[in-house]
């Protein structure tokens, strides 16, 4: 009797938790920044190429759209593993998730291309410039501008499917504290702390998004 | 360096995924099962808080506002851990399935009521009053002039919402749930076989994705005859 094999929450945790806070950060920064820029890279593709070459590429990143994030998490990592190559769960994490997220940029950017309208172009090379300037001077910023609130969409989802790369290993913000849960058998108190935490980073966002978007459409 | 990568060549042995396929196709039922249970309760709540939320008062409007902020903004994992441990420290007990479903649920009547309050207010309002001078009844009006017009706006967010269920059920697996993912998980764990289960899981999402999307937009060609 008397002896407790569980330790309450304390403050001793708090560095734990920072860790899990940060990778979190990280995570989510840098496949937001790697999908976005091959999302450009693909969306942009998908503009300009003719009917075939499109939908075959529609329905490759299909796959990364219609399975399930926690099953190509999964099978990338035992693949890889399985092929006598394992990656630590950081790197494994973010080639997926990045990959996931150039799937749904690459839809949002190719929205933004076609929203600029031909004549548009057009009259941009009969004014003398080259089809690179038209792109860098006309359709990127035009393109670009009109699709903002929808990129902030995707990256608010990556940030919060960036917790499913818990599963396989990765000590993001969930995984430190399920370990802190199993521990201390505080789930309420935990997970109240860490939907504070996703809250506080998505909600602002999410306002500002909104904000954009009626100042877009007047 | 090659004699080493070819003796690690890894064997597929797709015979004991083919043996367990009636298992599969049972964790993939109940995929749609959950699915489909949470859409059209979160549907009925959504309708509730759509309503809610259009209202005056400050007071009515604070629940779905909050109901729905915290759907939008939180991880559904986090939704669902919340369900399974969270509940725990109130003395709720809630199983795998029950656990799931109620997160599901949660997120998509979070969604879907911005849903139904963006398809709702498209609507303008000199319609109402147009229909009434016609010698419509309140009910005429709505049977015939804004829902229809309503459902239209709304069945394209709809189908993204369910898809969007199906592939989140796969969170299951987290929470030891029978569905397809939890099912594929607990199978390999018998037999090491994992590269093989989860492709065959990953596959069987696919055609289920697709075979949702194909049909819900034969379904919206019919309805809606074309002009969408």
């Amino acid at each position: 009797m008397g002896i407790s094999f569980f330790t309450p929450l304390s403050w001793n945790d708090s560095g734990f938790i920072l860790t899990g806070v940060l990778n979190t950060i990280y995570i989510s920064v840098l496949a937001i920044v790697v999908g976005t820029i091959l999302g450009l890279i693909v969306g942009f593709l998908r503009a300009e190429a003719n009917r075939f070459v499109n939908s075959l590429m529609g329905s490759v990143l299909d796959i990364l759209r219609s399975v399930p994030l926690i099953i190509q998490l999964i099978l990338f990592s035992t693949y890889i593993g399985a092929m006598g190559h394992p990656l630590n769960p950081f790197v494994s994490g973010s080639i997926v998730l990045s990959l996931y997220t150039m799937a749904f940029m690459g839809e949002v950017f190719r929205g933004g291309f076609e929203s600029v309208q031909k004549p548009m172009i057009v009259t941009a090379r009969s004014l003398g410039m080259s089809y690179w300037q038209a792109l860098r001077y006309i359709r990127l910023p035009i393109g670009l501008r009109a699709v903002f609130p929808s990129w902030l969409g995707v990256a608010l989802s990556v940030i919060k499917d960036s917790a499913l790369v818990s599963v396989i290993g990765y000590m993001e913000l969930l995984r430190t504290s399920e370990q802190l849960i199993s521990r201390t058998q505080q789930p309420l108190e935990i997970l109240i702390g860490v939907g504070i935490f996703y809250f506080i980073i998505s909600y602002p966002l999410s306002l500002y998004g909104k904000y954009m978007e009626r100042k877009m459409a007047i | 360096m090659l004699c080493e990568g070819v003796s690690m060549e890894y064997q597929f042995h797709w015979n004991i995924v083919f043996n367990k396929m009636p298992q599969l196709l049972n964790g993939a039922f109940v995929t749609l099962h959950v699915s489909v249970l949470a859409m059209l309760i979160g549907i009925a709540i959504a309708v509730l808080l759509a309503i809610g939320k259009m209202s005056d008062s400050k007071a009515i409007s604070f629940i779905p506002t909050v109901w729905v902020e915290i759907a939008r903004n939180t991880p559904a994992l986090f939704q669902i851990y919340m369900a399974y441990f969270g509940l725990g420290a109130f003395g709720i007990h809630l199983s795998p399935y029950v656990a799931v479903l109620s997160a599901l649920i949660f997120v998509n009547a979070g969604y879907l009521t911005e849903t139904f309050r963006g398809g709702f207010q498209a609507i303008p309002k000199t319609q109402y009053s147009a229909s009434k001078s016609l010698g419509m009844s309140s009910v005429q009006v709505y049977r015939y002039i804004i829902l229809p017009q309503m459902f239209r706006r709304i069945y394209h967010p709809l189908t993204n919402q369910f898809v969007w269920s199906i592939l989140m059920s796969s969170l299951g697996i987290l929470v030891g749930m029978n569905e397809l993912s939890g099912e594929t998980q607990r199978l390999q764990s018998l037999s090491f076989r994992t590269l093989e289960f989860f492709i065959v899981a990953a596959i069987m999402y696919y055609v289920i994705t697709k075979f949702v999307l194909l049909s819900t937009s034969l379904v919206s060609k019919r309805i809606f005859k074309g002009d969408i």
